[in-house]
Order: C-alpha cells, then sequence, then structure tokens
C-alpha cells in the first residue's frame, strides 16, 4: 500500500461532499462506498421507507422494514464511520425545486429510479447548477453484460450508461448488476474529487 | 455535416431538435440532449435548431436503481 498516496485521497476526501438523489439500489451502495472510501460529508435525499423487497439489493437490514431510508442509512454508515457528517433530506424532489438539496455538495449523484424523474432531475440540475458536476446512470436492469457498461461524459455529466439494457419495468433489478453501477458512479465521484489516477 | 453521438451526419437547414432524433431513429421517450455541450430542456426540443458544425449529444435515459 501507498501510504503517502493514500494519506493524501483521505486528506482531501476530508474537504469534500457528495449529494445523492435517490436511496435505492443505486443511492444507498454509492452513499455506503463514498462513506468507506472517507468523504467528510454526505446529502442523502429520498422520501421513501424501507420495504423487505428492497433488501435485494439495497444497503439495509431486515429490522430496518419501515424506517426511513435517509434514517436507516445515516445509521449505517455511522456503524462504518460515525466521523461522516450525513445530512438528511426525507422528502420527495419536485419539479421546479430539485436543485435545492444540492446547492451546497461538491458533485451530485443521480440514483433515481423512474427514467422520466431521472431525465427531470438531470436537467434541472444542469439548468441551475451549471457548474456542478453530475453522475448519473442508467441502464441498471439485467444481469450478465458487464462490459456492456460504458462512461459517457459530456461537459459536467458523467454518465455511468449501457444503453442496451431494458427498462426496469419489463425486466428485474439484481443486486450485482446495481451494485456494479452503484460503485461505478462513486468511482466516477472520486475521479471528479480527486483528478485523475495518474 | 453535424455529430450525433460520435456519429458523422448530414446537416439538414431548419432542423429541430426532435426531427433530428426522428432521422435518427431515436425513438425513446426520455432523453437528455446537449448541443455542444449545452443542455437543451426536453420542452424546447421542437423550438431549438441545430446548427451546422454542431456536436450533439444523445443520452437515453432508462428506468433503473
Amino acid at each position: 500500500m501507498n501510504k503517502k498516496k493514500l494519506d493524501k485521497i483521505k486528506k482531501k476526501l476530508r474537504e469534500t461532499s457528495v449529494g445523492i438523489a435517490g436511496l435505492g439500489g443505486l443511492g444507498s451502495n454509492v452513499a455506503v462506498s463514498l462513506a468507506r472510501a472517507g468523504i467528510d460529508r454526505l446529502v442523502l435525499v429520498d422520501f421513501d421507507k424501507v420495504e423487505k423487497k428492497n433488501l435485494d439489493r439495497q444497503y439495509y437490514f431486515l429490522n430496518q422494514v419501515g424506517k426511513l431510508k435517509v434514517e436507516a442509512l445515516k445509521e449505517n454508515i455511522g456503524k462504518i464511520d460515525p466521523e461522516v457528517t450525513v445530512e438528511t433530506f426525507g422528502l420527495k424532489l419536485e419539479k421546479d425545486s430539485m436543485e435545492k438539496p444540492f446547492q451546497s455538495v461538491d458533485v451530485v449523484i443521480e440514483a433515481l429510479d423512474d427514467a422520466k424523474t431521472k431525465a427531470d432531475f438531470i436537467e434541472e440540475i444542469m439548468l441551475k447548477l451549471p457548474d456542478k458536476p453530475i453522475v448519473a446512470a442508467s441502464g441498471t436492469a439485467g444481469y450478465g453484460h458487464s462490459d456492456r457498461i460504458v462512461t459517457r461524459c459530456c461537459g459536467n455529466l458523467y454518465l455511468c450508461y449501457d444503453e442496451h439494457a431494458p427498462s426496469s419495468e419489463d425486466d428485474v433489478l439484481l443486486a450485482p448488476r446495481v451494485g456494479l453501477m452503484a460503485n461505478w458512479e462513486a468511482n466516477l465521484a472520486l475521479e471528479i474529487l480527486l483528478g485523475e489516477d495518474k | 455535416m453535424i455529430e450525433v453521438n460520435s456519429r458523422k451526419v448530414d446537416w439538414v437547414e431548419n432542423e429541430s431538435v426532435s426531427e433530428l432524433l426522428k432521422r435518427m431513429r431515436y425513438v425513446f421517450p426520455l432523453v437528455v440532449v446537449k448541443i455542444n455541450d449545452k443542455l437543451v430542456p426536453r420542452k424546447d426540443f421542437s423550438t431549438v435548431i441545430v446548427p451546422d458544425n454542431s456536436r450533439i449529444a444523445v443520452i437515453h435515459m432508462i428506468s433503473g436503481g
């Protein structure tokens, strides 16, 4: 292990914050991954409660069923690293005010479920916070086909993308592929925050 | 000539974003479109005209998360 490099990364991450919209299979796993990496502050936004059926891919536990996802995830992150500051917004992102919880973060992560909400959210962040890097994911459903996933960048939008993936409305969501894309998003966020790993 | 998702495509005078999407057979209902790195909101697809020599990124949003 290159301790000098690790110390430099940890020091830099202690000054950074990431906001996550949606705490399902993508968002809950992104949050945990970034907490383990040593991010200083996470802003978590989701209106939903943990359901038993979520446990097939989301970072919650059986005894948390019925709790607000923002609260349950804050609890889980606290068990991994109590030094991480977690700010929670247990609310539904509504059109025309979607950017509000994310004004002070360094990177915004789109981790929503429904395609229309994803497109609305990305549009609104890009229009209202044009300088803010946004990481999004599209094409999580199914299994296998890991190497169809690519990173697409245009301007401040960084996308974890499988354009041939089916919609989750007609297919399945399973832990391996959703987790892969969640960590892809977290990895992109690190690259944005730290600069390219040369 | 314009470039759509890195593909060279003929430029058509007075073509709107929605007409271009139709010509490209991009039938997905939920896309994010950027022209020369500038976002075009979906509500403006039928009124914004694609300029010659522009680079267009069309990103298809698929449900799942």
